[in-house]
Parts: structure tokens; C-alpha cells; sequence
């Protein structure tokens, strides 16, 4: 089969490899009919998440038809021919984490723990097309995909919604939603949100429907923040004004009662000096995430908000405002998303029209173009907020 | 627990002997040093200035050792007092055989306390060192079941290779001793063992029987995690390689990390009894194969051949 594949840092190629089999007994193998490029891939391209290895397949965006089972799926879970979402995280759907719905911390997905735990302090879920730390699963971005734990993760789409309409299901509509869900939301906020890419305007969606005041988006792409405008939401293009002080002005001085982070480790900032200084240190390998949204999203929230963070960050960062976090009393919340418990609530506000995950795709791409939707996706080109790519 | 205690010297043991050495060095370093010519001439060797430097250098060398024994007393440092027992040996001894008649006595008792002084240094240095070719580990994990049949599934022998790395099979001899095949950095061991405490739902307690390549002892115990969180295992083992100290360096070199692997066993353990195997990958499709961690194959579907080469 044809599978995007992982090469050297920012370089990926579309190749031919074998096609997945059954490993485990509650696998399944996945036709896939659409998968995505997400924001966080781009990580992985750049070489920013360690134990990537030449070959590994990539994409944790990914939906299809089942086209075989492992011998323990029975037939009252997932049948062949079931078209499906596939969540991201690999989870066993009985380990402690999982059965709270923490699926995203699952216990037993990930064959690689030893090594996660070494640099995280306890080890991380497995995950598809996303390192080595994260299980050595193969991704997405191709023609087949294995999915273990079939019987619990995939999620059965049984009414006639299009695979754009659904395929987000699969991490950023949940992890935007999780954004906003942090933020416990009361009559009134006024919600920024740093990154207007795929995942932040899910975020601002998300926010409105869980009844924010206002909606800011801080982003310096003039068609990202267009498309942020478009659905209705107040702009900030951090590159032509000073975003504190724009900030304190839309808020009468209070500053955003939620602020989110929808941007992580490979962000840039308006001022030169402050960008190619985390830059370098990124470089020397003295830090390794360039933590600007979240140092403005800390220093901005009001007294007692709430930070909200779904950008990916990698490992260690600078200059932590660790003070303005404490003496304020901010509420610090992150996590990578646990997609299993948003699927159902997520398909019920799609069927009911409150959300409209299709408007941010800009792109749809034949798989074997998947290196150039790399590339227009990173470079911010041809306006590029999401790319579909159909195998 | 129930490991044997008399096979290895407790920490604290090194301490209170290493500075006990340390006194003793002392004791004989500071008349070395300040009235060499006076000790020369006390254990017969005479007063001459090359009997004088000599009895100096040995001063030094006596306070150096004082030094490091009393600020870390551990097996290395008594290893240096042993070599430099010899050293005085050898002086002794070249003093004794070009020696005349006059107080030859002295010089005769001086080599019989310096001997009597060696033999007590190598004994404290073969204990010292005792600790540094076992390799103690312990691990825990927490299952999402009741501890009954968490214990059960561990007391199956025979299904533990599923799971531990490194084994190879287990045959169950009777109700207490059991036959196990480990496979080793250098091809394969060997040995019998015997259950020394085993109750239900609780504990498990292990030691190999005499002769066993890989001397090991150890014990599991199965304790109800708080608030129904299932039950925690916790692991305490002990084995010696055969080439102690030295067959632990090579292991290493070979990507051998004890630690790492016991954990490692037990997350499989883990997931044998929540989730019925163990979870495999692309990147590790061996399952439990997958012993060295990196670098892997690529997370990419197998060939034909591998997945031939991984599966039942």
C-alpha cells in the first residue's frame, strides 16, 4: 500500500509499503477513505519530538471502513464493512485511566513505556504515527491502517454525515473542545485564544457554544485571523499591535477571564529579539519548546482566570512566568486529549448543526500529494488552514 | 524479607569496619610521619636517612588511607589499604633478608603484626566487595484486579515466560520446587528453585537450590491497592552473576539494564491480566522480544516474512 512516510527532519515521502496485519486480537485493519495533517505533525516533521525513525508512517487523523477483525472482536462491537472514526490515542478501555476516561494516560497501549517514562517521568499512551515514545504504531496517512483495541477506540458513524464532517472527531475537534471544557465557562467570559490554526478555531467554536461573552483570536496570519472574523470572533494580529495592551482595552482592564493555548512548542513572536533568542536556545538543544503563547496567555489572564493548554509542548522550556502563575492565582490546565470520552457529545452537536468542523478545510489532496500539503501547511501558503488528503 | 542476610554486608557494616580501618591507619600513619627516624629504629631497621624516607612515604600513604576511609568507608578504599599491606610486606621482607644480627627481633614481630594487619584488611575487603556482585531489584505495578487472582496468575509458573523477558520456560515439579531456563547475555541458564513462602492471595516467596548458575532469591507480594484500585505487586529479587562485578559491566555493554527490564516484565504482567496479551506494536512487534528499546524497526506495517518471524 502507499503510506507517507517519515524521512529526516522536514522531510516526508509518500512510498510503498506492506499492508497492516492483525498483531493482536482486538485489532482491526482500516480501509481509510480520509485522514489530515495535524498541527502537532508538523512537530514531528521538524524533528522536535525525539525517536522518530526513518520509515515510520505517519497521521493520527484518520477514518474508514473495517475491512478485517482480530479473533477477540465480536460481532455486537465492530464488523467488517462499519465505517468508522479512529481517535488518536490508543487506549485498552480497561485499565484505571481508561475506565475514568482518561484515555489518553491508558496504562497498557504503549510498548515503548519504559522510554516515555524515562523522559516524562511516567509513561504516555500509545499513539498512531506519532514517535517511537508513543508505541512505534503506524500512522494514517496511507491506504491501511491497523487499529488495536478495535472494540473500544473506533467510534461507528451509522447516519449519512460526510467524512468531512466527522474525520476531525479523531483529535482536533475534541482537543479544541477539551480547550474550551477547561475553561469552565460562566455567563459573560471573554475567552482568547493564542493560534488560529486548525485546533484554535475549534476552540473558539467551542467556546461559543459553551456560552462565552466574546471570542478572541490572536494569531498574525491575515487569512487565519479572516477566517476567525468570518465566524464571528474578535481579532488581534500580535505582529502589528501590542497584544496586552489590546487585550486590557477589549476587557475594560480586566484582561480575558480564559485564555487557551492552541499553539505550543514551535510558536513566533512579534519581537525579533525575544523570537531568535528561545530560537537558538531551541537550537542548542538548551530548550526544547519556544514557549511565547504561553508566557503572553499567563501574563495576560485576569487575576484568578483559568490557562488552558492543548498546544503540544515537548519537553522543557524558559522562562516560565512562575510568579504571575502563583501570586495571581491562575488555574493551569493541559492535557494531551482524551478523544474517547468527547466522541459521542461531539457527533451530537454535528448532527444538531452547532458546530460545522468543515468550514477550516482549505485543501483536499490525493495522498500521493501529501508532501506538498506539508509543506503549504508549514510555510502557511496558498492560505492553507487544514488539509484533507484522500488515499 | 526473607533474603538471606548473611550472603552480604549491610551498608552500615562497611561503614563501622572501613572506619575502624581508618582509625587504625591513623594511628600508624601520624609517629610514621612526625618521628619516622624513632619508628625506624623501633622496628629494627636503624636510623639511617633511606630507612627514614622509606618510613615516611609508608606515613603518608597510611594518612592518605586514613582519610578516605573515614570520609567514605567503602570496599574500593579497603582494596587500597590490602595493596599497600603488600607494599610493606615487601619492604619488611627486603629489610629482613639483608639484615644482621642486631635487633633482628624487632624487625622478625614488625613483619609478623604487618602480616596479622594484611589478613584482617583482606578479609574486610572480600566482605566489602560481596555487596557489588549481587544485583538487588525491586518493581511494582498496580493491576486493575482483586489480589486473589492476580496471585494465581503469578503462581502459574509455567506462564510467566509469556511475559519476562529473559525466560525461557519454567517446568513445575511438584507442589515447591519448580525447573527454570533463563536465557543469559552468554547462551542460557539454568536452575532449580523452591518456594520458601507461599500464601494464597499474598505473597510469594522463591530461592534457587544449590548449584544454580545464576544464584536468585526473591519475593512477590500482592497487596490490596486503597479506594478498589485493584491490587499492588510488588517484586524483590536477588541474584549474583557468575562473574560478579565484571559479568554485570559486560551485561550492560551488551544493553542489558536489570531495572529497566523488571519493570519492563512487570508493565507485560500487566497487561497479560487486564488485557489477556501482550500489546505489540510496529515498532515492537516481538512483544516481548522487543529487548533492546532503540533503536526499532520503523513504525511500519511488517513484510510477510517478519510478521512470519513475530507471530505464534
Amino acid at each position: 500500500m502507499k503510506a507517507t512516510t517519515w524521512v529526516q527532519p522536514t522531510i516526508v515521502t509518500v512510498q510503498d509499503v506492506p499492508d497492516p496485519k492483525i498483531l493482536n486480537r482486538r485489532d482491526a485493519i482500516v480501509k481509510i477513505t480520509s485522514t489530515a495533517i495535524c498541527g502537532s505533525d508538523l512537530h514531528l516533521l521538524d524533528g522536535y519530538v525525539p525517536t522518530m525513525q526513518t520509515g515510520d508512517v505517519m497521521g493520527h487523523e484518520f477514518m474508514g471502513e473495517v475491512v478485517e477483525v482480530g479473533a477477540d472482536i465480536g460481532p455486537d462491537k465492530l464488523e467488517v464493512g462499519d465505517r468508522v472514526v479512529v481517535p488518536f490515542p490508543i487506549a485498552c478501555g480497561v485499565c484505571t485511566p481508561c475506565v475514568q476516561g482518561m484515555t489518553s494516560a491508558c496504562e497498557n497501549s504503549n510498548p515503548n513505556a519504559g522510554a516515555a517514562e524515562k523522559l516524562f517521568g511516567h509513561p504516555l499512551c500509545g499513539m498512531f504515527g506519532y514517535s517511537h515514545l508513543t508505541g512505534g504504531f503506524a500512522g494514517g496517512q496511507a491506504e491501511y491502517a491497523r487499529v488495536p483495541f478495535a472494540d473500544f477506540g473506533p467510534l461507528k458513524i451509522e447516519s449519512d454525515l460526510t467524512d468531512e464532517q466527522v474525520l476531525f472527531l479523531t483529535d482536533i475537534l475534541p482537543t479544541g473542545y477539551m480547550a474550551a471544557d477547561f475553561c469552565d465557562i460562566e455567563d459573560g467570559d471573554v475567552v482568547a485564544v493564542w493560534g488560529a490554526g486548525p485546533v484554535g478555531q475549534f476552540a473558539m467554536d467551542s467556546a461559543r457554544v459553551l456560552g462565552a461573552g466574546k471570542v478572541i483570536a490572536i494569531d498574525k496570519e491575515p487569512y487565519r485571523l479572516q477566517m476567525a472574523e468570518q465566524a464571528g470572533y474578535t481579532t488581534v494580529n500580535f505582529d502589528e499591535v501590542d497584544v496586552r495592551s489590546v487585550l486590557l482595552e477589549l476587557t475594560g482592564g480586566r484582561g480575558p477571564d480564559k485564555c487557551i493555548d492552541a499553539v505550543g512548542m514551535e510558536g513566533s513572536h512579534g519581537s525579533p529579539h525575544i523570537y531568535y533568542y528561545d530560537r537558538i536556545k531551541q537550537l542548542a538543544r538548551s530548550e526544547t519548546d519556544r514557549p511565547y503563547a504561553l508566557r503572553q496567555a499567563i501574563l495576560s489572564c485576569r487575576n484568578g482566570g483559568i490557562v488552558s493548554v492543548v498546544g503540544v509542548y515537548g519537553g522543557m522550556i524558559d522562562k516560565f512566568p512562575s510568579g504571575s502563575w502563583i501570586n495571581r492565582g491562575l488555574t493551569l490546565r493541559a492535557s494531551q486529549t482524551p478523544v474517547h470520552k468527547y466522541l459521542r457529545p461531539l457527533l451530537e452537536r454535528i448532527e444538531r448543526k452547532e458546530l460545522d468542523p468543515t468550514r477550516i478545510i482549505t485543501h483536499t489532496l490525493p495522498l500521493d500529494q501529501a508532501p506538498h500539503g506539508y509543506h503549504i501547511f508549514k510555510h502557511k501558503l496558498e492560505n492553507c488552514e487544514k488539509v484533507v488528503l484522500k488515499p | 524479607m526473607a533474603l538471606d542476610s548473611q550472603a552480604r554486608p549491610s551498608p552500615s557494616e562497611i561503614a563501622v569496619v572501613g572506619r575502624a580501618l581508618g582509625v587504625v591507619s591513623a594511628a600508624l600513619g601520624v609517629p610514621l610521619v612526625a618521628r619516622p627516624a624513632d619508628v625506624a629504629d623501633a622496628i629494627g631497621v636503624g636510623r639511617k636517612p633511606r630507612a627514614r624516607l622509606a618510613a615516611q612515604i609508608v606515613g603518608g600513604r597510611e594518612l592518605a588511607a586514613a582519610a578516605a576511609l573515614l570520609v567514605r568507608p567503602s570496599a574500593p578504599f579497603v582494596w587500597a589499604r590490602v595493596a599497600g599491606d603488600a607494599m610493606d610486606l615487601t619492604l619488611l621482607g627486603r629489610a629482613l633478608a639483608g639484615h644482621g644480627r642486631r635487633h633482628r627481633n624487632r624487625t622478625v614481630a614488625a613483619t609478623a603484626a604487618a602480616a596479622a594487619i594484611t589478613a584482617v584488611d583482606v578479609v574486610a575487603a572480600l566482605r566489602a566487595s560481596r555487596s557489588g556482585s549481587a544485583t538487588e531489584l525491586t518493581a511494582s505495578t498496580t493491576i486493575r484486579k482483586p489480589p486473589q487472582e492476580v496471585y494465581e496468575r503469578w503462581r502459574a509458573f509455567s506462564n510467566l515466560p509469556e511475559f519476562m523477558a529473559h525466560l525461557e520456560r519454567v517446568d513445575v515439579l511438584d507442589e515447591r520446587r519448580s525447573h527454570w531456563v533463563a536465557s543469559a547475555p552468554f547462551g542460557s541458564a539454568e536452575w532449580d528453585a523452591t518456594i520458601t513462602e507461599d500464601v494464597p492471595g499474598e505473597r510469594i516467596a522463591w530461592r534457587s537450590d544449590q548449584g544454580a548458575t545464576v544464584p536468585n532469591e526473591g519475593v512477590v507480594r500482592f497487596v490490596d491497592a486503597p479506594g478498589g484500585r485493584g491490587t499492588e505487586v510488588h517484586v524483590q529479587m536477588r541474584y549474583s552473576l557468575p562473574a560478579g562485578g565484571a559479568g554485570k559491566l559486560v551485561a550492560r555493554y551488551f544493553g542489558e539494564e536489570p531495572h529497566q527490564q523488571l519493570d519492563d516484565d512487570l508493565r507485560r504482567f500487566k497487561q497479560v491480566v487486564e488485557i489477556g496479551e501482550v500489546v505489540r506494536s510496529d515498532g515492537a512487534p516481538g512483544g516481548k522480544r522487543a529487548r533492546k528499546e532503540f533503536p526499532q524497526r520503523p513504525a511500519q506495517p511488517l513484510s510477510t516474512d517478519e510478521y512470519t518471524e513475530v507471530t505464534w
